[in-house]
């Protein structure tokens, strides 16, 4: 394999697939540029020429002129596309480039023939190196050194000119041939909310599990502990007293530890909420407020799983809110859709001044940011204080 | 008596079984999940069937449409559910079949070995039974009938009414005279527009209602 080495001491392999690409790309360029261009501009302006200036026998030749300027164009749409097609398959092989295809439509198509309509020019810069290699073989009457210099001097620059017009064609193929800036940047949100879609699913998911989890073992030990305890202070009649005391006390931790962990667990997911939707699950977080609180749910259909449970923690976080810093004396909860729209409003008649940076309120801004809801946080000094949520909920 | 337990927990099936033991009940069958129940309260006809909300396969409901089941085709069976969050939905849904002998509680309730076991016999009994925590919830749902109209002192009495105690019991809990607590129930059954005729199960009903609203 001499001549791979000699070829690879020569110049690297890139710069041969660069002249490989740019040899290749005069021939296809000067096709789809007839093709794109050149057939359908040609017969129209020979149809044109020929209806103003042909003479009166030509009519023949004349109809069929403008016949075919009327026909070729026809099919150049999907000639485009097969010419995309090939280009983008010249830069993967040779170049190793992969070119993104462009969103279907009107637009990419004629930036794809903008493509091919310059294409044969920007493959005709490294052409344009040949006739200085015939020039310099072709020197009879030059001294050796001159022609030995030149040809030299083209081998040096060969690899130079093949990698600039490969650097430039594959720009213009990118410009042209894949989606455009704009293109591309609504691909990137779509594919970036679709990952933060799915960010947000696992996370809820992460919560149900949670729940299960704890559901089925943390709270039903305890709950057997409590009763064993409870069991055991009942059956201590003529236990000594240090001892029914140290029972009594482990009963009481037991039963509070059981209440704590009831309430936290609550929080995380309630079962009720899948089951029978946000109306039977946000009474009990109400029930439980140390305030007395007030829920309207006018919901006709539910909405999915996820935006049921961000609704739900919304409505937790702004009681636990109203509850630790409002010094409200009651509080009210309202969840109506209208459309696609969830909403969920939470009034307290406390002090008002909330401030929105605060950690609580915070979060509920982020969770509702996370499934592009909205929050606005109404509170005056001297209150009343409404937290508004919206969430989409599209059926 | 002789009851069927359905809880999911291998803990704390054997630990009711034996807690129910110790208080003299009969114990006929503790099984694992709904069908099973269902299966075994058709086999032994118990007196009482004790049921966990939250059993396997879906891990939600089962318990209640369970009850629901055993309400419907043993009438004379009492149901008690037990659960570790107490919803008035599922509460509601039970007493939309029949309002005597059915009682709902929060699992830790068993803590509390008598209060669970007496419990247990009211229901066995005919007695309704309902947990505070569903009787608070049920007081936080807006509605405009006629419960809006009671009092907080009536309110407070019907909620005792519907945790099933009767008026000894709650002139106990509120620490009223005895001829208070009648004149707070005459007011509440007329509030709620409930007929003089209708003497047995008045205050079911006004339970009912509450419920309802």
């Amino acid at each position: 394999m001499i001549w791979t080495e000699v070829a690879g001491a020569l110049w690297p392999a890139r710069t041969w697939r660069a002249i490989g690409h740019a040899l290749v790309g005069l021939p296809l360029g000067v096709l789809a540029f007839a093709l794109t261009g050149g057939l359908p501009i040609g017969l129209a302006y020979c149809a044109g020429w020929s209806l103003l200036y042909a003479p009166t026998g030509d009519r023949l030749l004349t109809t069929t002129l403008v016949v075919l300027t009327v026909l070729v164009p026809v099919p150049l749409w999907w000639t485009v596309r097969g010419l995309t097609a090939l280009q983008r398959r010249r830069f993967r092989a040779l170049l190793g480039a992969e070119i993104p295809p462009p969103r279907p439509g009107p637009r990419g198509t004629w930036r794809q023939i903008g493509y091919h309509l310059l294409a044969p020019f920007i493959g005709a810069g490294f052409w344009l190196v040949l006739p200085l290699v015939v020039a310099g073989l072709r020197g009879d009457d030059r001294p050796l050194p001159v022609t030995l210099g030149l040809g030299a001097l083209v081998l040096l620059a060969a690899p130079w000119v093949a990698r600039g017009v490969a650097r430039a064609d594959t720009a213009a193929a990118r410009a042209l041939l894949g989606p455009s800036r704009s293109e591309a940047l609504a691909a990137r949100v779509e594919s970036l909310s679709r990952s933060r879609a799915d960010i947000v699913a696992a996370t809820d998911a992460e919560r149900r599990r949670i729940e299960r989890d704890l559901h089925d073992g943390a709270q039903q030990r305890l709950v057997s502990l409590a009763m064993n305890l409870g069991m055991a202070r009942a059956g201590l009649g003529d236990a000594p007293e240090p001892a029914r005391q140290v029972i009594e006390a482990a009963h009481q931790e037991a039963t509070q530890a059981l209440a704590e962990l009831r309430e936290f667990v609550r929080g995380l997911h309630p079962a009720v909420l899948d089951d029978r939707g946000l109306d039977a699950a946000l009474s009990g977080i109400a029930a439980r407020a140390p305030l007395p609180v007030r829920v309207r749910v006018t919901v006709a259909s539910r909405c999915s799983p996820v935006i049921e449970a961000i609704a739900y923690f919304v409505v937790s976080e702004a009681l636990t809110n109203v509850a630790k810093h409002a010094g409200a004396t009651r509080a009210e909860v309202t969840v109506d859709r209208s459309g696609d729209r969830l909403r969920v409003a939470v009034t307290d008649d406390g002090r008002g001044g909330a401030d929105p940076n605060g950690g609580g309120l915070r979060g509920l801004a982020q969770r509702a940011a996370s499934v592009d809801g909205t929050f606005t946080l109404h509170s005056p000094a001297g209150g009343p204080t409404t937290i508004t949520v919206e969430l989409p909920c599209g059926s | 008596m002789r009851i069927v337990i359905g809880e999911d927990s291998v803990l704390l099936r054997a630990g009711l079984t034996k807690l129910l033991a110790d208080g003299g009940f009969d114990v006929v069958d503790a099984v694992p999940d709904a069908g099973q129940l269902l299966r075994a309260v058709a086999e032994h006809r118990p007196d009482l069937a004790l049921i966990d909300v939250r059993m396997p396969p879906t891990h939600t409901d089962e318990g209640i449409r369970a009850a629901l089941v055993i309400r419907h085709q043993y009438p004379e069976i009492a149901v008690l559910v037990l659960s570790q969050y107490v919803e008035e939905r599922y509460a509601t849904d039970l007493l939309s079949v029949q309002t005597s002998g059915v009682g709902y509680l929060l699992k830790d309730r068993v803590a509390h070995v008598s209060e669970f076991l007496d419990a247990l016999r009211r229901v066995a009994a005919g007695g309704t039974v309902l947990d505070p925590e569903v009787v608070a919830q049920l007081l936080v749902r807006r509605r405009d009938d006629p419960v809006d109209r009671l009092t907080p002192r009536e309110a407070e009495v019907l909620r005792l009414m519907a945790e099933g105690r009767s008026n000894a019991g709650i002139v106990e809990a509120l620490k009223v005279s005895h001829s208070a607590v009648e004149k707070y129930v005459g007011s509440i059954l007329a509030k709620l527009d409930l007929p003089q005729t209708e003497t047995d199960h008045r205050r079911v009903l006004a339970v009912l209602r509450f419920l309802r609203a």
